[in-house]
């Protein structure tokens, strides 16, 4: 009985540490990144391999979630007349909701699991210890430049879901069930807003990309310096990340959309 | 594996497809390309009920769309509704314009087709429409037709 209640009690307590340690980490990188503005390059290096190489993923799946609303709509929609809407269908749920939580959950897949393996494998093989040891801060030197490069990736990524979405449910739409060219985007553009859809719908974009690249620095920094301990690593971000992206989302449309 | 020249190239073309995505959302999937809020004068119409009439709903002429409702508050005297609508500045309507209320569709949205008079005169900022038809509630009408059958 006493065991159950010290394992409680350690469990309990070893997560508000992590919790701490997070947070704690998180306010070392926000001062970090003034490090990395005069350094331009530090942080091309890493758009690149956050955001280009997540650039064909986003494309294609953005196209294919488009075209899959597009047909699903149609289907729908003809049952009641109103084919018409289909543009205003797929825009308004590509650009409130699937663009930045898909493009999210396949960033936090593609970039954020390839982030914590290679953090916590330089702390494996004690190439962050090295650093410190020449006096070169890590946190500064290798992690913010990668936090800024989620963090300016994610809003552009899910940018470009949505649109290439949009443009894949025209095709389907427009160009191969026959709705008209011209109701699709004139409805869209009467009915969605900039301020209240677009803009809630970046600011999605940014708060993911803020908690995906958190997330994924943090699990590395944080792994237990073993192959075993980075694979798990590897694991909770993925998972962590999907939780957060979900129950953010439901928050975040709740304060936007409704009327709480 | 790629010389740094080739990836600088790379992220600058990744972050300009971004950039043109978000503007492609702005200027295609939302109505900011279609209105600016600069070019547009302000009327008021008065109508006994302006049923599912929303904020945004559109406002056409002959079926064009010439502006949108900015807003609909209850007048506490009359009791009736006061619908202030935006139209573009380029479409200048004559003082004897009438509005109705129409649904698109059966089950569509209420929009406010103006139908213009021809007064010499010019309808200017913040005039008030006196020519209105109410939105038809589709409840009312069924309940008509219901009595109207009874008493025969």
């Amino acid at each position: 009985m006493i065991d159950f209640f010290q394992t409680l009690g350690h469990s309990v307590l070893s997560s508000f540490a992590k919790l701490g340690r997070s947070c704690f980490f998180l306010l070392q990188i926000l001062a970090g990144i003034l490090t990395v503005i005069p350094r331009p390059r530090l942080l091309t290096k890493q758009l690149y391999s956050v955001g280009v190489l997540s650039f064909l993923i986003i494309c294609i799946s953005g196209f294919f979630v488009g075209m899959v609303l597009g047909l699903q709509g149609f289907y729908i929609l003809s049952d009641f007349g109103a084919e018409e809407t289909l543009g205003v269908m797929v825009a308004a749920s590509l650009v409130r909701e699937l663009g930045p939580v898909v493009a999210a959950l396949l960033f936090a897949g593609r970039a954020g699991s390839a982030l914590t393996a290679e953090i916590g494998l330089m702390k494996a093989t004690e190439q962050l210890s090295g650093m410190e040891m020449m006096a070169i801060d890590p946190i500064k030197r290798i992690i913010a430049p990668r936090f800024l490069a989620g963090f300016i990736s994610m809003p552009l990524l899910a940018a470009l879901f949505s649109s290439i979405g949009v443009i894949g449910g025209q095709i389907v739409g427009v160009g191969l069930l026959g709705v008209d060219d011209g109701a699709y985007w004139s409805q869209m553009q009467s009915t969605l807003d900039f301020q209240e859809d677009i803009i809630n719908g970046v600011i999605k974009s940014i708060v993911f990309g803020f908690i995906v690249s958190w997330i994924a620095l943090f699990e590395g920094y944080d792994a237990v310096p073993t192959s075993e301990g980075v694979s798990r690593a590897t694991t909770r971000t993925v998972v962590n990340s999907a939780f957060a992206i979900l129950g953010l989302d439901f928050i975040l449309t709740a304060l936007m959309f409704g009327d709480i | 594996m790629q010389n740094s020249k080739t990836q600088e190239t790379l992220v600058g073309l990744f972050v300009a497809c971004g950039i043109t995505a978000l503007f492609f959302m702005a200027m295609q999937i939302s109505n900011l390309g279609s209105f600016g809020d600069e070019n547009v004068y302000t009327i008021r119409a008065n109508f006994d009920n302006s049923g599912g009439l929303k904020v945004k709903s559109p406002i056409t002429i002959a079926g064009v769309r010439v502006g949108r409702v900015s807003e609909i508050t209850l007048d506490k005297d009359e009791f009736v509704s006061v619908v202030k609508m935006n139209i573009d500045a380029r479409y200048k309507l004559p003082a004897d314009t009438s509005a109705s209320i129409y649904t698109a569709g059966l089950l569509g949205e209420q929009y406010i087709s103006l139908d213009p008079g021809g007064s010499e005169e010019l309808l200017a900022e913040n005039d008030v429409m006196d020519i209105t038809s109410s939105a038809v509630i589709l409840e009312e009408l069924i309940g008509k037709f219901f009595t109207e059958n009874e008493s025969e």
